[in-house]
């Protein structure tokens, strides 16, 4: 069996002390922001960034993907006690995690989410390395006109699942691209965009982008309202669920965990979609859905099972593809291009110890997070009553100093502020960031193969058509926005979003 | 002509601006060349025009669909945060990590709802000697400390 001996290999570099070292700082640090709400997993790993240019590239990328499934963990126990999603994807969890809470059963609920979690971690790590290797086979086939279709088909997907109005979405993702195009113009060296600012001359970094349009906005967006949070205050005991709970519990885990692994690997995907795709699930299938929102123990179970699952499968199009299919997996692919790897399907042949030592390390990370969570929650609920007015801050110290280090140039604050001004702006307009920082991500990329697949078909744009793969590719997103622009389904999807925030 | 729906209007005409206002630039100095082989100006001008395009359709739509209104702005967190970022970027080599750390913790903190004069100082400390320990000294980040006309007098 070649997974084995593949896994074997994996374990093998993430047992290294060092990388299980980076792995529990990562789940920590990931758990730490996935407590705190108005502070996201985006945010930190940009802020992270410009720190992981003095590791290796495995340590790094081991320490950044802990981040993102840690904080799927810490995000439950937001919701459960505060009834604020600590993490986005915990939005679902509020809804029935802090009805047990108050009937006193906020133990059993934080148990369900960690123990669904960790279930669901370990179903995901097998399906990640089950599924990358053969589709990273199919992913070195893909010539210049398949990479554009794959592009379009995952801004598609951006689109279609970003919150509200599609058409602003399109623009966001279209502004994304373009801002991608500052700088130097790989094929004929013009500079463009700069407005003769040296410091313009190698692009935009994305770090930049992201801390400002995540991390700024949404600091600035959080001061607006006068914080009264309200904390959980009773002691949580009996953590253990009864075994009533247990036979409760079970099929929606697993329904959570299969339904979230597929969701995730979906460009546009992630976490937060699998997490909503199971809640909504588990309410029609479930014998107990009249009690659904009154503090259900499936309504916790589930969608926790799924947003981890989400997350570790969304590192799939990553590892194989070298796309990414969502805001972070943009900024992973920024931490392998900041080592000199370039994202895609090479990655698994050529440096196999990065590719299965992340996979191992999830599992592995996985565990770490059980421990982290369940007895040491005492610690992570103390956590929740420090104020905001002494955290965003701190926050912001990080953040400058992160950017600042880019490359010493105050320059990079100042476009920080500029982004963190747009951030604002399109949080007051609606518009979404997400699809945005996509585009910014693929824009050279996207441009680089639109250059290729034209020189190669001399010219003829029908060339995306008549290769098979590229062609399913392109059906598929228009397939996406035609039925989005239904208006029957448009309701149905507004509804959805609705009552998702 | 009322305008229906003010979120969507604006939008429209930030992405109609920037749309437009890109494409214009790349057209106006850079070369076009064909589909075959695309000059620098081709990609950005397709994108700049379907932006404008769009941006027109949300600017038009918004006289026909009612929508909601723009949320308030709040000028004092945006303004003062703001500020923080950039005096921190253009005091760190003059001021050193004491002064800008210093700029940055009180002008961010004035941007909030409450300002407690002695729990931003100690915010403050902590996050200096914080930040000296874990990004100067262990991550060996190429940060002054000291303001640079104290280099001679003070060390770490």
């Amino acid at each position: 069996m070649e997974i084995i001996s593949n896994l074997a290999l994996g374990f093998g570099v993430a047992l290294s002390p060092f990388n299980l070292l980076m792995c529990l700082i990562g789940v920590i640090l990931g758990t730490l922001i996935g407590v705190l709400p108005g502070v996201g997993p985006v945010a930190t790993i940009a802020m992270l960034l410009p720190i992981t240019f003095n590791l290796n590239p495995i340590a790094a990328l081991i320490m950044l993907a802990g981040i993102y499934y840690g904080a799927q963990y810490g995000g439950s126990t937001t919701a459960i006690l505060v009834n604020l999603p600590g993490e986005s994807s915990s939005v679902v969890t509020c809804l029935d995690g802090y009805q047990m809470a108050r009937r006193g059963r906020a133990g059993p609920a934080l148990a369900t989410a960690a123990l669904g979690s960790f279930f669901a971690g370990c179903v995901a790590t097998l399906i990640v390395a089950m599924f990358a290797p053969p589709l990273a086979e199919v992913a070195l086939k893909f010539g210049p006109s398949e990479y554009f279709s794959l592009m379009v088909l995952g801004l598609v997907a951006a689109v279609v699942l970003a919150h509200g109005s599609l058409i602003k979405a399109i623009c966001m993702v279209l502004l994304g691209l373009m801002l991608g195009l500052v700088g130097t113009d790989v094929n004929s060296g013009v500079l463009r965009f700069a407005f003769g600012i040296s410091e313009l001359a190698d692009g935009i970094g994305f770090v930049t982008v992201a801390m400002g349009m995540f991390g700024l906005a949404e600091i600035i967006a959080n001061l607006e309202h006068k914080g009264a949070r309200e904390v959980f205050t009773g002691k949580v005991k009996h953590l253990w669920p009864t075994r009533d709970d247990f036979k409760r519990i079970w099929a929606p885990i697993l329904r959570g965990t299969f339904l979230g692994s597929a969701l995730g690997i979906l460009p546009g995907g992630g976490a937060l979609l699998a997490s909503f795709g199971a809640y909504t699930l588990e309410k029609k299938v479930s014998k107990n859905s009249a009690e659904f929102g009154k503090g259900a123990i499936e309504g916790v179970a589930a969608p926790e099972a799924a947003n981890n699952a989400g997350a570790q499968t969304s590192f799939i199009p990553l590892l194989t593809l070298g796309i990414p299919s969502n805001a972070v997996m943009a900024l992973m692919i920024g931490a392998m291009m900041i080592q000199g790897i370039a994202p895609g399907p090479q990655v698994m042949t050529e440096r196999p110890q990065l590719f299965w030592g992340m996979i191992a390390s999830m599992w592995l990370g996985n565990l770490m997070l059980v421990v982290l969570n369940l007895p040491l929650i005492g610690m992570w609920i103390k956590l929740l009553t420090v104020p905001y007015r002494i955290l965003y801050p701190s926050i912001l110290v990080f953040m400058c100093i992160g950017v600042f280090s880019l490359s010493n140039n105050p320059f990079d604050c100042l476009l920080m502020a500029a982004f963190g001004l747009l951030g604002y702006v399109c949080v007051k307009l609606e518009c979404e960031p997400a699809p945005m920082i996509l585009g910014f991500i693929l824009g050279p990329l996207m441009e680089e193969n639109l250059r290729r697949a034209m020189l190669l078909s001399r010219g003829d744009p029908l060339v995306f058509f008549q290769k098979p793969i590229s062609a399913s590719f392109l059906i598929v997103s228009i397939i996406l926005l035609v039925i989005i622009a239904l208006p029957n389904i448009r309701k149905r999807r507004e509804e959805v979003f609705v009552e998702e925030t | 002509m009322v305008i229906k729906s003010p979120k969507d209007f604006w939008a429209g005409v930030m992405f109609f601006a920037f749309g437009a206002g890109m494409a214009a630039i790349a057209l106006k100095n850079y070369q076009m060349g064909s589909a075959v082989r695309m000059g620098p100006a081709y990609f950005p001008a397709v994108l700049g025009g379907m932006l404008a395009l769009l941006g027109l359709v949300l600017l038009v739509r918004s006289f026909a669909l009612k929508g909601d209104k723009v949320p308030q702005f709040h000028f004092r967190p945006l303004l003062l945060i703001l500020v923080a970022c950039v005096a921190f970027g253009y005091f760190l080599k003059p001021l050193g990590l004491v002064g800008a750390t210093l700029l940055l913790v009180f002008i961010g903190a004035f941007g909030g709802h409450e300002f407690k004069w002695k729990e931003v100082s100690i915010l403050y400390v902590v996050m200096f000697i914080f930040s000296v320990l874990v990004f100067v000294k262990g991550l060996t980040l190429p940060f002054p400390i000291c303001p640079s006309a104290l280099e001679d007098y003070c060390r770490f």
